[in-house]
Formats: C-alpha cells, sequence, structure tokens
C-alpha cells in the first residue's frame, strides 16, 4: 500500500548573502494513513523547514526546494499549480502552529476564522459552515461553543486559542495534520491536554499526524514512528521503541542523556550534548554531528554515513552504530 | 488526568464577561469621557461637525442666491440690508454682490466634498497598495517603493499643480490632482506597519490553511492596519481642504461661480484689502478653522489609536 505522504530526498535551500543554507539536505520520510509520525531535533535543524516545504510555504526569496519529490496521495505537490496548492492547504493537509497566541487574527471573531476556512474550500453554506464551527469547537472541549464564536481571540487563554486552532485544522476534515511544536508555548498542564487532545481527535477521525518538537517526552508518549533530525538530514528513525531503547545514532543517544529522568538520583547531573548545532553554510564532506561525537574516528570525516536499517523500520546513519547501541545497552 | 472540557470550562469562569462589562455603558457616557480624555479633538469634531451640517443643510440655511450677481451692492459692508429681499448681508458682499456667509455655507459643501473624497479614495489606494507591496515583497515591493520614493520627491502642492496642468481646472481634476501625491504617502506608512503584521504567524496560518493572496490582503491584513490608515485618513482631510484652497486660489482648482473658499480669497485678497477687508478674511478664518479641526480631530485620533505616541 502506497503511503499518504512520501517525501523523498527533499532539499530545501535558502540562499543568503552569507552563503547557501541547506536548511533540509536529502529528507526522505513516509506518512501513512492515520499515523503519527514524530520529527525531533534542536533548534535549526530543518524540521520546520520540511514541513512548510510540504506546503510549498517556503518564502521566494531567499528559500527554495531544490531537489526532490513531495507526494501526497499519490499526488507530485511540487508538480501541483499555485491555485491546486491552495486547494490542498486547509483542505487536504492542515497546520498547527507554534504559537497559539500570535496563530490566531487578532481583529477576527473565533467564528469567522472558523467558518472561513470551510467557505473557502467547500461548498457549505453559511449556516452549516456555523453549526460545524460549533460542533467542532465542542469536539476540542471547549465549553459554551455559542457564545465562544462570536469571542476574538484576546478572550481566550493559550490553550483554549490552541484548541480553536486543532478546531480549524479539523475543519475540513484534512487527511494529515502537521503541527510544528504544537505545545511549546503553552503551560506545562495545557500541553498534556492539548496533546491527548490531538492523539485522541486524530485517532478517532483517521487524520495521520506530523508532530514536529524537540520534546522527547512528547515523542515516546504519542509517536507510532520517529524521525531523528541533525543538520537538515534525518540520522535516525524508527518506532518509539526503537529510538527510546535502542538508539543507534550518537546524537539520539545524547538527547536522550540530556533529558532529566524520574528514575534518577535527585543529584544526577544532566548530560547535555556539548557544542553548538553546526553551521548550515559551512557543511563538508563528513558527518555533521562529527564534531560533537564522542564516538568520532577518522572515518566519520571523510565521507558521510547513510541511512542504514539495523532491523525493521529502524534506521541510522553512523559508521559506528554498534559502539553506540553497546554503550546504551551497558547505562541500562 | 481530568477530561479536557471540563478543564477548560475552568478556565472559562476566570475570564468571563469582560464584555458584558464593557457593554454596561450607554453610548452618550462613553462619549462624554472619550471627549474628557481628548478635549481638543472633541472641538475638532464639533467644528466638523458644525460644517458638516453647513454643508448638507446649505439651502435651508442661508436665503441669498449663491452664484447670481447683485452688481447694486458690490462689496457691500457688513450689516448692509438688501432693499428688495430684505435681508442682512451679515458678512457683507463681495465684488460681484454676493453675499459672503451664503457663499462662504456653499462653500463648505465644495471644501467638504474634495477634502473626504480626497482624503478617503486616496489614503484607500495608498492602504491596499502598502499592505500588497508589503506582502509580496521581492521586486513587487522594490517597484512599489521606488515609484512611491518619485512621487513623493515632489512637494505636494508642486505635484498637484502639475496634475492640474496637465488635465486641466475644475472640481473634478482638482480630486484627482489632490488624490495623486496622497496615494504615495499612505502606502509607504502602512507598509511599514504591514512588514511587521506579515511576520506574525497568522498570516503564515491564513496561507498554510489555503487562502489567496487577495484574501489574505483584504481580510487578514487589512484589518490590522487600520491604525495607521485612519491616522493618514484624518491628516489627509485638513491637507486636502487647504489644498484644493490653495489650487483655487491660485486659479487653477474650482472654476467660478461654484462657491469654494480659495477662490473667494483670490477675488477679494489683492484688489480689496483695504478698502473691503471682509472679502477675504471671511474665507480666510472659514479654510483656517476647518484645516484646524481637522487637525486636531487628526491628532486625537492618532493619540487614541497609536498608544506609543501618546505624550501623556
Amino acid at each position: 500500500m502506497a503511503s499518504l505522504l512520501e517525501i523523498d530526498k527533499l532539499k530545501t535551500q535558502f540562499f543568503t548573502t552569507a552563503g547557501v543554507v541547506k536548511a533540509v539536505d536529502g529528507v526522505s520520510y513516509t506518512v501513512d494513513e492515520g499515523e503519527t509520525v514524530a520529527v525531533v531535533g534542536e533548534s535549526g535543524c530543518g524540521k520546520s523547514v520540511t514541513a512548510m516545504s510540504i506546503l510549498r510555504l517556503i518564502p521566494w526569496p531567499p528559500g527554495k526546494i531544490t531537489d526532490g519529490e513531495i507526494r501526497f496521495a499519490g499526488k507530485d505537490l511540487l508538480a501541483l499549480s499555485e491555485e491546486e496548492m491552495r486547494n490542498v492547504r486547509g483542505k487536504d493537509i492542515s497546520m498547527i502552529f507554534q504559537e497559539p497566541m500570535t496563530s490566531l487574527n487578532p481583529v477576527l471573531s473565533i467564528g469567522m476564522q472558523l467558518t472561513e476556512t470551510m467557505l473557502a474550500h467547500t461548498d457549505i453554506s453559511e449556516e452549516d459552515a456555523h453549526n460545524r464551527a460549533v460542533e467542532l469547537l465542542g469536539m476540542v472541549g471547549i465549553s459554551e461553543p455559542e457564545r465562544r464564536l462570536v469571542q476574538y481571540p484576546h478572550h481566550l487563554s493559550g490553550g483554549m486559542r490552541q484548541r480553536v486552532m486543532i478546531a480549524m485544522a479539523l475543519s475540513c476534515e484534512p487527511k494529515l495534520i502537521i503541527a510544528d511544536e504544537p505545545t511549546t508555548a503553552l503551560d506545562v498542564t495545557i500541553q498534556a491536554q492539548i496533546l491527548e487532545l490531538m492523539k485522541n481527535l486524530t485517532r478517532d477521525l483517521g487524520v495521520a499526524l506530523i508532530i514536529i518538537t524537540h520534546n522527547l517526552g512528547v515523542v515516546a508518549r504519542y509517536a507510532d514512528r520517529v524521525n531523528v533530525m541533525y543538520a537538515g538530514k534525518i540520522i535516525e528513525s524508527g518506532t518509539a521503541a526503537d529510538i527510546y531503547y535502542r538508539p543507534h545514532h550518537p546524537y539520539t543517544l545524547a538527547l536522550l542523556k540530556s533529558v532529566p529522568r524520574m528514575d534518577q538520583q535527585r543529584q544526577a547531573k544532566l548530560d547535555p550534548v556539548e557544542g553548538q548545532p553546526p553551521d548550515l553554510t559551512m557543511l563538508d564532506e563528513g558527518c555533521a554531528f562529527r564534531p560533537r561525537c564522542r564516538f568520532a574516528t577518522t572515518e566519520c570525516a571523510e565521507g558521510l554515513p547513510s541511512l542504514e536499517t539495523v532491523e525493521g523500520g529502524h534506521a541510522t546513519a553512523c559508521f559506528n552504530k554498534d559502539q553506540v547501541a553497546a554503550t546504551m545497552k551497558e547505562a541500562s | 488526568m481530568t477530561p479536557p472540557s471540563e478543564t477548560a470550562a475552568a478556565e472559562i469562569e476566570v475570564e468571563a464577561d469582560f464584555e458584558e462589562l464593557a457593554e454596561k455603558k450607554p453610548w452618550y457616557i462613553r462619549t462624554i469621557e472619550m471627549a474628557r480624555q481628548q478635549p481638543l479633538a472633541a472641538s475638532g469634531f464639533v467644528i466638523i461637525i458644525i460644517m458638516l451640517l453647513m454643508a448638507i443643510f446649505a439651502d435651508l440655511l442661508t436665503f441669498f442666491p449663491s452664484e447670481d450677481n447683485d452688481l447694486e451692492y458690490m462689496l457691500a459692508e457688513p450689516g448692509t440690508i438688501h432693499s428688495d429681499l430684505e435681508l442682512t448681508f451679515l458678512l457683507g458682499a463681495d465684488q460681484f454682490g454676493r453675499d459672503l456667509l451664503t457663499r462662504i455655507v456653499y462653500g463648505a459643501r465644495t471644501a467638504l466634498f474634495v477634502g473626504f473624497t480626497c482624503a478617503i479614495i486616496g489614503s484607500t489606494l495608498g492602504l491596499i497598495l502598502g499592505v500588497a507591496s508589503a506582502y509580496f515583497g521581492g521586486w513587487f515591493d522594490l517597484v512599489v517603493q521606488r515609484v512611491v520614493d518619485v512621487v513623493m520627491a515632489f512637494p505636494l502642492i508642486i505635484l498637484a499643480l502639475a496634475v492640474v496642468a496637465t488635465l486641466g481646472p475644475g472640481t473634478q481634476n482638482v480630486i484627482i490632482a489632490i488624490t495623486i501625491p496622497f496615494i504615495p504617502q499612505c502606502a509607504r506608512v502602512v507598509r511599514s506597519n504591514a512588514l511587521a503584521i506579515r511576520e506574525i504567524p497568522y498570516v503564515d496560518a491564513a496561507r498554510a490553511l489555503g487562502f489567496s493572496n487577495a484574501r489574505i490582503i483584504m481580510r487578514h491584513m487589512v484589518p490590522n492596519v487600520m491604525a495607521p490608515y485612519l491616522i493618514m485618513l484624518t491628516s489627509f482631510l485638513g491637507q486636502a481642504i487647504l489644498l484644493e484652497a490653495s489650487l483655487s486660489y491660485l486659479g487653477m482648482g474650482v472654476q467660478e461661480p461654484t462657491p469654494a473658499w480659495g477662490l473667494m480669497l483670490q477675488g477679494g485678497a489683492e484688489e480689496f484689502a483695504e478698502s473691503a477687508p471682509w472679502v477675504a478674511i471671511w474665507p480666510g478664518v472659514a479654510i483656517s478653522l476647518a484645516v484646524f479641526a481637522f487637525n486636531l480631530f487628526g491628532d486625537g485620533v492618532r493619540d487614541t489609536l497609536d498608544p506609543k505616541l501618546r505624550s501623556r
């Protein structure tokens, strides 16, 4: 069965005065129908750019998708006209943004923003759109939806706004939702609620979900599959269990070690990933993680490790993956 | 964990009823409060309202014919009584024996018509151009902004004169001549605001929802730059009235016998400054008062809409 979304060797580059930034450099992954896929990585590793590339929302200039393919439900998204692409956005693929405080237009009422999407993409009547908006707000757990519709974003708290964003994303019954750090700007208590809500709704409605995050806790609980990105490339991918219990890439391992754990002693020191992420304009032919990697050998400077299968759907891009796996075993 | 709906309900309780609180005050109390906060703007607004009423009800307020010459009463002093009509020339008569008060009242019509038309058309076109320029960016922005630079390099009156010189005088052409220099001014200010708006995620969110460019500009960006737009609009009102008076004074604007304040000044100022000063004084007062009122009102609008500029 073909996947819902297939990204194949996608390359997105930004042409700046300081040089060409290879923000996404040959990323490939797939999302099946109804599946939740997480994309993990630190700031600036290209995870958001990958998402924006799927919707072709990279601003040109300076950004451009230079190579690769994105197929969604059999359609080549990169070959669509702008007009056709507009019908995909919001209707087939919708997006939830990081900042609920600024992702809603402050001068339009909640109801107007909710119904606008439906009116733009479907032949729904205004009355039906209104009823559907009430229903959607109820679905995302907002009480008194009728009253909420006439209110403006500043009447709502951050968590409520993110719920409204989710309702908007769901309004045209999309097949895929891309959530770009949906909980980063929220309170910790609200984060769990929002994630739980997204998980339940996507499962009930059979919508595929791409969660972009740097929060490994989110990944462990909600993702079916995980792609770890570093410097514009996927360096490890597999099920959540693969990534958590059997990491084969030193970066994944380092990420796991840098998270505080409840089962450790309180005095235990965190082990952060040393150094800075690389400058994406000046990558050499070797592995980009090499300068920060404790497993680095001379081999790492000479060539780029490709993504190789470890077992089943678990793949990693490291020459020394066996040592990494051994270290992990020792630790646990 | 608590089900989402319950906690959401708890969230709402806290922030409920802000709207009801705001709605409790009747409109006249809110108006008085506004006037207290902005006394100058309120007085400007009162003058504008009086002028508007004058313009609308000019026929009912005046009894002299506005455009017919009456050579018997040429340059009649204020207070002279017209023997046939049994009416007093309250402000005197001009060099053609026409009642000054009547012509000032009708002149308000011309002034306000030109003022509002130019200001509204000019700033609205500027608004759309400015937002589009900021939204699209790239070469479109570059071209638009260079054209704006060129137009703005000319002083307002020079550009207006050039346009009238090309098109010829007359009310319609005056409107075009005054509107054209307003467009780039508004476009520039609106663009700088729109550039900031463009970077706020809801514009990206709108694009991610698949809205067309026109829709994003008109529905999502334009309402967010209403403040600079209204500020420019109100400041244009006074400018347009002054510009129309200047053009008419120079003989390039509204033509006789249409009553217009600038035109009345032109007829009176040079020849009769000493013998019949009232011919020039009253239209001059009308122009000053109108521009003053619009500027006060405009300042008030700016202070209200742009808290960063508030002096207190």
